[in-house]
């Protein structure tokens, strides 16, 4: 109370208040205004803190702050062993979990020299695709709602819905699945799974051309993305972009067919471009992603082999939790993996793998102990927003909306 | 002769004397290259007509702790023409450690170097807007090091006041 009674009995401040009130509209047309949008603003996303620079509606400079929702993955990544790092992987892209707990096992599996079996392997292709189109489903359906279409986000998250339950059943849960295991995955999948999953492809193809009909007709929807936020060829590289934002500006780069890992190269898929590089391109994008997912799931679905779903190989691949309690060998391997870890050799190792947002890379220096010396995340939201700054220059606030969401970062993994 | 054999004739051919190690672990390519030449050097990758690495990916540095030279700055670059990531390592050896920036020749590098700088205190030098990544302004210590412990440093971030 004592400081307001102040300010009430301040002289100077009161006729600095006055004087304020006196602002004219020339004085805002001449002045230009810093603003701050975010961290808590519905269409950042998550917690990016944009300050704008603006003269009248138009953004003259944009500088995104990160760090929000820095919790050190990488630090801790230093201080726990390769198995433990499984769950903490979910919470980077929270949108598509199991392509990042892919990504990760792939990249130590890599580093210690471990094959999974075939079978493993067209299932984690199976969970990552499922999991790409809950990814994209999330993106397109806030994309419009952000635009102004909020019908859209109801149908998209309806057909993810249908993917999570599908999860439930695979990995025993529907969010943070932690599903991959380094040598293999976590259970095998039954024949009501694909059944499932083969009737949610069936459904998901008319549901998308549904999706394309409300907002393709929507005149809105169409006049507030085209041509905004340009991103030129050139310009996508130089910045780093990756993932359907590098591909909708024209550029063929697809981890998943440069450089194939799992089995994508006996799989027949294409790689859409768009040349535009537009806000409207990178919804097309997606959508066309989405098709080709589906195209790479009913190959998988036929293809996918008999066999075992993890590694045998004792000093590494953690053993069946049956095989612990009943045989000693088993269990003497478990207490030396689970204390000690797996002990991949001296050395260090890139491995990426096609995210929906991007390439996720893992950078793993090993130093021959059970827990990692360091554990780099080279996480594509953090690549793409860098390219922001250059999209808004000259745009409008609300276009700025639009030009976040079409790049889709997720800042869990932006922060890392 | 495939793609990384061509890497290296090429690199050797111009760089003999300046690369200090190749290695190549799990088919990953890796040049270790002088501090002092790590600009040069980038710029030939990326402007040679055969090479083209016109793509930066990642910078980050390893912290080694007990070593002599204890940072070791690594980037990862992409060539669309050969379809290849390779790797550059770069020991720095002064204390407090700096290096010269790459942001002029792969922009990109802009805010890898900047989170690089935030976690492991390495000064890069001509970068247009070193700042910090992701730790706020007035922090002091750098999070990714292995003299930081995991719990953090009691009182190095400003918590609220008792209320009088």
């Amino acid at each position: 109370m004592d400081r307001i009674s102040q300010i009430y009995n301040d002289e100077k401040l009161l006729k600095k208040l006055h004087d304020d009130r006196d602002i004219t509209i020339e004085d805002v047309l001449e002045n230009e205004m810093v603003i701050n949008m975010g961290p808590q603003h519905p269409a950042t996303h998550g917690v990016l803190r944009l300050v704008l620079r603006l003269d009248g509606e138009t953004v003259t400079g944009i500088v995104p702050e990160l760090g929000y929702l820095h919790r050190g993955y990488e630090k801790m990544a230093e201080n726990m062993s390769y198995i433990e790092f499984i769950p903490h992987t979910d919470r980077l892209d929270y949108t598509g979990t199991m392509c990042n707990n892919v990504g990760y096992v792939l990249a130590v599996e890599k580093l210690a020299g471990i094959e999974a079996p075939k079978r493993a392997q067209y299932i984690r292709m199976i969970v990552s695709e499922l999991s790409r189109i809950a990814a994209h489903m999330v993106a397109i359906g806030t994309y419009a709602m952000d635009v102004g279409a909020v019908t859209m986000v109801m149908w998209t998250f309806r057909e993810r819905e249908k993917i999570n339950s599908i999860f439930d059943r695979i990995a025993g849960a529907r969010f943070t699945t932690s599903y991959t295991r380094i040598g293999g995955v976590a259970s095998d999948i039954d024949d009501q799974s694909i059944s499932e999953i083969a009737k949610f492809l069936s459904e998901l193809e008319p549901a998308l051309v549904e999706m394309d009909k409300l907002l393709l007709s929507n005149r809105i929807f169409i006049d507030r993305l085209e041509g905004i936020g340009i991103l030129p060829k050139e310009d996508a590289i130089a910045l780093g972009v990756t993932g359907p934002n590098l591909r909708a500006s024209g550029v063929e780069y697809d981890v998943r067919r440069a450089k194939p890992y799992l089995f994508y190269n006996e799989i027949d898929f294409k790689i859409p471009t768009f040349t535009q590089g537009d806000c409207l391109a990178r919804y097309f994008q997606r959508g066309d992603e989405v098709r080709e997912s589906i195209k790479i799931l009913r190959q998988c679905l036929d293809k996918i082999p008999n066999g075992e779903v993890i590694a045998n190989s004792p000093k590494k691949v953690l053993p069946h939790k049956t095989e612990i309690y009943s045989k000693m060998e088993e269990l003497i391997h478990d207490f030396m993996i689970i204390n000690f870890g797996i002990n991949p050799p001296v050395g260090d190792t890139f491995f990426s793998v096609e995210n929906p947002k991007g390439e996720l890379g893992f950078y793993i220096v090993s130093n021959g102990s059970g827990q990692p010396w360091k554990l780099k995340i080279h996480s594509p939201s953090f690549c793409n927003l860098q390219a922001l700054s250059q999209l808004c220059k000259g745009a409008m606030v609300s276009d700025v909306i639009a030009i976040i969401g079409s790049l889709d970062p997720v800042m869990g993994e932006a922060d890392k | 002769m495939n793609t990384k054999e061509l890497i290296i004739e090429k690199v050797k051919e111009k760089f003999g004397e300046s690369i200090e190690e190749i290695s190549d672990f799990r088919d990953d390519l890796c040049f270790t290259i002088k501090r002092d030449q790590i600009v040069t050097f980038g710029k030939f990758l990326k402007e040679d007509p055969d090479l083209q690495f016109i793509m930066c990916k990642d910078v980050t540095a390893i912290d080694w702790a007990t070593r002599k030279n204890r940072f070791t700055t690594v980037y990862h670059i992409y060539s669309f023409k050969l379809n290849y990531t390779l790797r550059l390592k770069s020991n720095i050896d002064d204390d407090p450690p700096t290096i010269e920036s790459v942001s002029p020749v792969w922009p990109s590098a802009n805010w890898y170097e900047r989170e690089t700088w935030d976690m492991y205190g390495i000064k890069f030098i001509n970068h247009p807007d070193l700042r910090r990544m992701y730790m706020p302004e007035g922090f002091e210590h750098h999070p990714l090091r292995k003299d930081f412990p995991v719990l953090g440093i009691p009182g190095s971030l400003p918590l609220p006041r008792k209320a009088d």
